[in-house]
């Protein structure tokens, strides 16, 4: 095919991607001329373009549609949905030819008479001008993209060229993707050549070389991050077809729906954005089809007829996370099991003992449904398996949360890139293996007699890490690396060895593995398809010193051992819980910065532990920043004198709060201690929560969120300015005996952006209810010292004017139990303590739905 | 080699012949892109037997198949060196490690042997024809049916 031909066919597949959805933002804004313009300028260049390369049968079709668009245009005719379905209809036939027309080369025979004569019958048949409203309208409902429109967020070299405005033709290329995928696989060698080079030169201590190689890693990074921008893509690019597919269906379903859509502008790698464009329309569309309601059915329910469905995109802690929510009927948890047991998957024994939460899991089993009635839209069974399959592919994580009332949110979180990714280099069996780092969570040396840790639960081996089972794969033995044949005892030989915890899906996975060596930036090649069955690997690499390492996949481990992980990673903090501070048990990390005096800061709150090389780290008025996770981190020092050093190694503890990251540079990591501790509190020291006694040695308890509302305040001040004319996200009102853990938590809600008041009791609490304060939210610890907080939630729910004031527990054992019991008397969400992240979530929904109902 | 035996080896049949156990296999030079001394190769766990590991060539990955495993053939006395020949195949570069490279042969159709000789199954699975040349009997492998997965033994 020649390559004007070849040119055209792309041009007109991107021109009519942007049709659809400026289309379908048109009949929302039937008003809009800079739409409307947009629309007819887009089809008035395929008929042109049609006309001018000879395609007679694409002119004509394309030519009844813009006599439609010129009638539009001159005010003719209006704006309904007929009018956008017809010329839809046209937009489909054009397509169709052109897919025809790439396979054959030339036009496909066939007769458009029917869409032709519609399309004239209704271009023809409007004399009398139409009334039209203002050029400028107020969208009421529709589609709302609230950082750019789509069109321009399509990326410079596959917009369409002849509509832009030639100096922003001018300023962008056309460049073949495969031309990209080359440039990125020479980069990629580029890195593993210098890491080579820098791994040579790291063995000499004074050689000329350093200097050039120091210049040369720098202009590398640089290179290798301008090629990954290249690659990059908005996910809006995922989202063209979105629109367009909502309202069909809406329209084939009778719903009424409102699409929004946010973050359109977050970009990843292109790879990435092929891999997920077909589960996240599979995810819209069961949220259209089963997730939003008819809209008698949502009238009946008190909720406004329109449902709505959020499309949302952003970027925290290195990775993309993208919402998929809707307003609907959520998850009915009855019906799932219900299906399960039909299905065979589960007894209701079984399922009396799981969360809804984990009910919900099954959703993800193959073949499950709970739609009622199959329809040509989905509820077929397939699908919400391949979606999670597929994500887990990329090496993301999907979250889904659900309820009656608020419906259904589904939460992807995706590596930003699969191409360059860090990596942990094991050994295993005498060779090398790389584990993608973005599923490990922690590293655990198994101590001289594992017997202490390592138990059979079920026939299965675990792990006990801080009173929490983790599911064990002994690497050596599923590689067939060890001794073959024998039976080995899961426990010989396992002193000494490393176990890597990893995020498998919701739960945790240990790998045992021989040793551990470091981290590396790897560059991720397939394995060759005749490898591709091994299910143990995801591909294979280059280390630094050339050899080639097989990349291990978590996932797949996971599979291969017949793990089947489903406690989560932070929620599952079980009833077995100790008593200590306030009925806490807390796993503290003990560590000397700024003076020999011991710090502690409690392990919950740790992101990671990380080296960092000084050499790399910037300085920026007075503010020390180091690169986590390819974004800048700033790095904060306590009680430090003289300045920091310029080269060499330093650990550093790193913090992280809704996407936001602080590094505490630290002398030394002295341990890891667990146990109940008395706190005495602090005064006024800023920073310092309080002190305690470990292992005879007084210790400061480091107070984190000072320290990160320090480094990010300027940055929450504007934030919050932007946010509501200055007012703060909402008031909480926090009731817990605990002084340490109120101390812990006011700072950490204070730095979200709320007003926090904290009161130790029940009975200060309702004194303040009883002086006539309110609260947007309130948090009540549950075991709350001198009143019970069952009791206090009764009081509050059934005799106080805050009985609408949504009503958060908190508790050290967020058993199942506990928590029907906590529903019954009034609660209505349940947090364990030390889950901060699942606590600002339980706010955050609360205040949502309380803001909704209003 | 020569330009002049490149485009002679063109019009007739060039092939890339290496041996294994005394016996002299080939390839299409189409086929070929390269001969190496065997070098270094970390081993995949789990893979079939016949894949010896793999190593990295300029950036890309070659999965090394031990020919001698895959043609049945006893396994080669240990301390020999060998050579790798690479070759390209459904988008994936594969090594095929053999006992020693020969040369590029221009087989003429004439060499055809009509009277295949007697061989072990396996080799007769991925052989393309066979040729008498200069005196000696050569297997002309076909790469397809070498490389098909589902013909690689799998670990039992």
């Amino acid at each position: 095919m020649d390559d004007l031909l070849n040119e055209f066919l792309t041009e007109t597949n991107d021109s009519l991607s942007v049709l659809d959805v400026e289309l379908v933002k048109l009949e929302q804004n039937p008003n809009d001329p800079d739409l409307l313009g947009n629309i007819f300028r887009l089809m008035h260049t395929i008929k042109g373009t049609c006309g001018f390369l000879r395609l007679p049968r694409l002119e004509t079709v394309a030519h009844a549609g813009e006599n439609v668009l010129v009638k539009v245009r001159d005010g003719h005719l209006e704006v309904t949905s007929e009018v956008v379905s017809l010329i839809l209809a046209c937009l489909d036939q054009i397509r169709a030819i052109l897919s025809a027309l790439e396979l054959s080369g030339g036009e496909p025979p066939g007769d458009d008479a029917a869409l032709i004569g519609r399309l004239d019958e209704l271009s023809e048949g409007c004399a009398e001008p139409a009334l039209r409203g203002q050029a400028v309208s107020h969208p009421v409902s529709g589609i709302t993209v609230p950082e750019a429109s789509v069109d321009s967020t399509l990326p410079a070299a596959d917009g369409a060229a002849p509509s832009k405005e030639p100096a922003f033709a001018s300023q962008s290329v056309r460049v073949q993707v495969d031309l990209l995928d080359r440039l990125m696989t020479l980069v990629s060698e580029l890195v593993l050549t210098r890491n080579q080079c820098l791994q040579v030169s790291r063995g000499q201590t004074e050689s000329e070389l350093h200097a050039p190689l120091q210049r040369l890693d720098r202009v590398v990074s640089e290179l290798q991050e301008g090629v990954m921008k290249t690659r990059m893509q908005p996910i809006s690019n995922a989202w063209v077809k979105v629109p367009r597919l909502v309202r069909d269906l809406a329209q084939d379903l009778g719903k009424k729906i409102e699409l929004v859509m946010a973050g359109a502008n977050t970009e990843l790698d292109r790879q990435v954005l092929e891999l997920i464009t077909d589960p996240l329309t599979h995810m819209v569309r069961n949220s259209v089809d089963h997730g939003l309601e008819l809209p008698e059915e949502r009238r009946a329910a008190g909720k406004p007829e329109t449902g709505t469905i959020l499309l949302n995109a952003f970027h925290e802690g290195g990775q993309i996370l993208i919402e998929v929510a809707d307003d609907g009927r959520g998850l009915s948890i009855e019906k799932i099991k219900r299906e399960a047991v039909e299905k065979g998957l589960a007894t209701p024994a079984d399922l009396a003992a799981l969360t809804d939460k984990q009910v919900m899991q099954y959703i993800f089993a193959p073949g499950f449904s709970t739609a009622d009635v199959t329809t040509s839209v989905s509820g077929r069974g397939v699908g919400m398996d391949v979606v999670k399959t597929n994500i887990e592919k990329l090496g993301g994580v999907i979250e889904l949360s659900s309820s009656e009332a608020e419906g259904t949110k589904i939460v992807m979180k995706i590596p930003l890139t699969l191409s360059i990714i860090p990596a942990l280099v094991v050994a295993c069996g005498g060779e090398r293996f790389a584990l993608p780092q973005f599923s490990v969570l922690e590293l655990v040396r198994l101590p001289a007699n594992p017997e202490q840790v390592i138990e059979q639960i079920d026939g299965r081996t675990m792990l006990r890490l801080r009173d929490r089972p983790v599911a064990l794969a002994d690497l050596r033995e599923m590689l067939g690396t060890g001794r073959a044949g024998e039976e080995v005892p899961a426990l010989e030989g396992a002193s000494g060895r490393m176990v890597i915890v990893c995020q498998v899906g919701a739960g945790r996975l240990g790998i045992m593995v021989d040793q551990v060596f470091d981290t590396e930036e790897i560059v991720v090649k397939p394995v060759a398809s005749i490898l591709s069955d091994i299910k143990l690997f995801s591909g294979n690499t280059i280390l630094g010193d050339g050899s080639v390492a097989m990349i291990l996949d978590p996932n797949g481990i996971s599979v291969s051992a017949g793990h089947v992980v489903t406690s989560g990673r932070r929620t599952d903090v079980e009833a077995d819980g100790k008593v200590g501070v306030g009925g806490e048990a807390l796993s503290i990390l003990v560590f000397r910065a700024g003076g020999s005096r011991l710090k502690a800061v409690p392990l919950s709150l740790v992101e990671r532990l990380e080296e960092i090389d000084l050499g790399k780290v910037e300085r920026a008025q007075g503010q020390l920043l180091a690169r986590y996770r390819g974004q800048p981190m700033p790095l904060l020092r306590i009680g430090a004198t003289g300045d920091l050093a310029t080269e060499g190694y330093q650990p550093v503890v790193v913090f992280a709060n809704g996407g936001r990251c602080l590094g505490l540079v630290v002398d030394e990591i002295v341990d890891i201690v667990e146990g109940h501790m008395a706190i005495e509190l602090a005064g006024s020291r800023a920073g310092c929560l309080g002190s305690t006694t470990i292992a005879g040695q007084s210790t400061d308890i480091i107070d984190v969120g000072y320290y990160l509302s320090q480094a990010y305040g300027q940055w929450l001040g504007v934030e919050r300015r932007a946010g509501e004319g200055g007012e703060t996200v909402g008031r909480v009102l926090l009731v817990e005996d605990s002084p340490f853990f109120r101390n812990f938590l006011s700072p950490m809600l204070t730095t979200a952006g709320y007003e926090v008041t904290a009161v130790e009791d029940a009975a200060q609490a309702l004194e303040l209810c009883a002086a006539g304060k309110n609260y947007d939210v309130i948090v009540s610890d549950i075991e709350s010292g001198q009143t019970d907080g069952f009791k206090f939630a009764e009081t509050v729910k059934q005799s106080t004017r805050w009985r609408e004031t949504p009503l958060v527990g908190l508790s050290s054992h967020a058993g199942s139990a506990d928590m029907a019991q906590g529903r019954s008397v009034g609660f209505d969400d349940y947090v364990a303590r030390a889950d901060q992240e699942a606590l600002l979530r339980a706010i955050k929904a609360n205040l949502t739905q309380v803001r909704g109902a209003a | 080699m020569t330009a002049g035996m490149a485009s002679t080896a063109v019009q007739s049949h060039a092939v890339v012949s290496f041996w294994l156990a005394g016996r002299q296999f080939g390839l299409p030079l189409r086929d070929v892109r390269e001969v190496l001394s065997a070098r270094p190769v970390t081993p995949v766990p789990l893979a079939p037997s016949d894949i010896v590991g793999s190593f990295s060539l300029r950036g890309r990955i070659v999965t090394v198949v031990d020919m001698r495993r895959r043609l049945n053939m006893p396994p080669r006395a240990s301390g020999t060196e060998g050579v790798t020949v690479v070759v390209e195949w459904q988008q994936d570069v594969f090594g095929l490690a053999v006992d020693a490279a020969g040369d590029v042969l221009a087989l003429d159709p004439g060499d055809r042997e009509c009277n295949p000789p007697a061989v072990d199954p396996r080799i007769q699975d991925c052989a393309g024809a066979f040729y008498r040349h200069a005196g000696q009997s050569l297997v002309l492998l076909d790469i397809d049916r070498l490389l098909n997965q589902s013909h690689l033994s799998v670990v039992a």
